[in-house]
């Protein structure tokens, strides 16, 4: 039994990498306002609500999995309160904190409408915080983050992010940012 | 029945979702930015809905990144 929730912890932690990744590159792009070959702009919204969702079912499998492996020695509380941890408390503590970011950001998300506009905001941009706490708590003690796929895995995953991170913060970003640059400028079209 | 769909140019920072999901009646201006296809050529924030646009209307408000949606509904003409 053990054995098989281990398995499960292992895969649907390594699944939510992926989909937490792709979350991010995909709502990167939508932010951008562009759309992408086959991907309009409602697609790219649509991806990034169903990936980061798909992210939030799997996340919580891994917990749960987790919680049933006896060789974790993880407590209920382990889930709410980061660093209490017995099995290696700072790495599965790095879990804990992005997963309690994950809930805000996906509860904010979910309310939006009801929301304020900053609200919403300031908290969905600590996802660029709870990525890398995610990485760092895979790397620090996934079972199998000494095995060469899972660093390249890893490797890939930040290769991307950091290109897209570096995309955002250009000129050119946002669509139509060349003619709104010339209406703020005063420029007649 | 009839429904309109209000633009809150004050929220919208022309992200052009609802300008695919409503080819139709909105067209989007060079900055980006939605309004409401008008004869007229004027624009406005306030588009008047045909029955079957209901549904990607509904889907705009719900998907708007910025909220900036707002779907009016009147029993009465």
């Amino acid at each position: 039994m053990d054995e098989l929730m281990w398995s499960v912890a292992r895969t649907s932690g390594m699944i939510s990498l992926l989909l937490l990744t792709g979350t991010l590159l995909v709502g990167i792009m939508a932010r951008s306002g562009r759309a992408f070959g086959g991907l309009s702009r409602y697609t790219q919204s649509l991806l990034h609500r169903s990936f980061s969702l798909l992210c939030v079912i799997f996340v919580m499998l891994h917990v749960l999995s987790l919680l049933a492996d006896s060789y974790a020695k993880m407590q209920i509380i382990d889930i709410f309160v980061p660093f209490l941890g017995d099995y290696r408390p700072f790495w599965q503590g790095l879990g804990t904190v992005s997963f309690l970011l994950m809930i805000a950001i996906a509860l904010t998300g979910l309310l939006r409408r009801h929301l304020g506009q900053r609200v919403f905001r300031g908290i969905h941009l600590t996802a660029y915080l709870m990525w890398p706490i995610a990485v760092a708590h895979g790397l620090g003690t996934g079972t199998d983050a000494g095995t060469l796929w899972y660093r390249i895995v890893t490797v890939i995953s930040i290769g991307l992010v950091l290109a897209a991170a570096i995309w955002r913060l250009t000129a050119n970003y946002l669509d139509h940012s060349a003619t709104r640059r010339l209406a703020r400028e005063g420029v007649k079209l | 029945m009839s429904a309109e769909l209000e633009i809150d140019w004050t929220r919208c920072q022309g992200r052009g979702l609802c300008i695919e999901l409503l080819a139709a009646d909105l067209t989007s201006d060079p900055w980006g930015y939605p309004s409401a296809r008008r004869a007229d050529g004027h624009q406005s924030g306030t588009v008047i809905l045909a029955e079957d646009q209901r549904e990607a209307a509904n889907e705009a408000v719900k998907m708007c990144p910025l909220s900036a949606l707002k779907l009016r509904t009147s029993a009465h003409q």
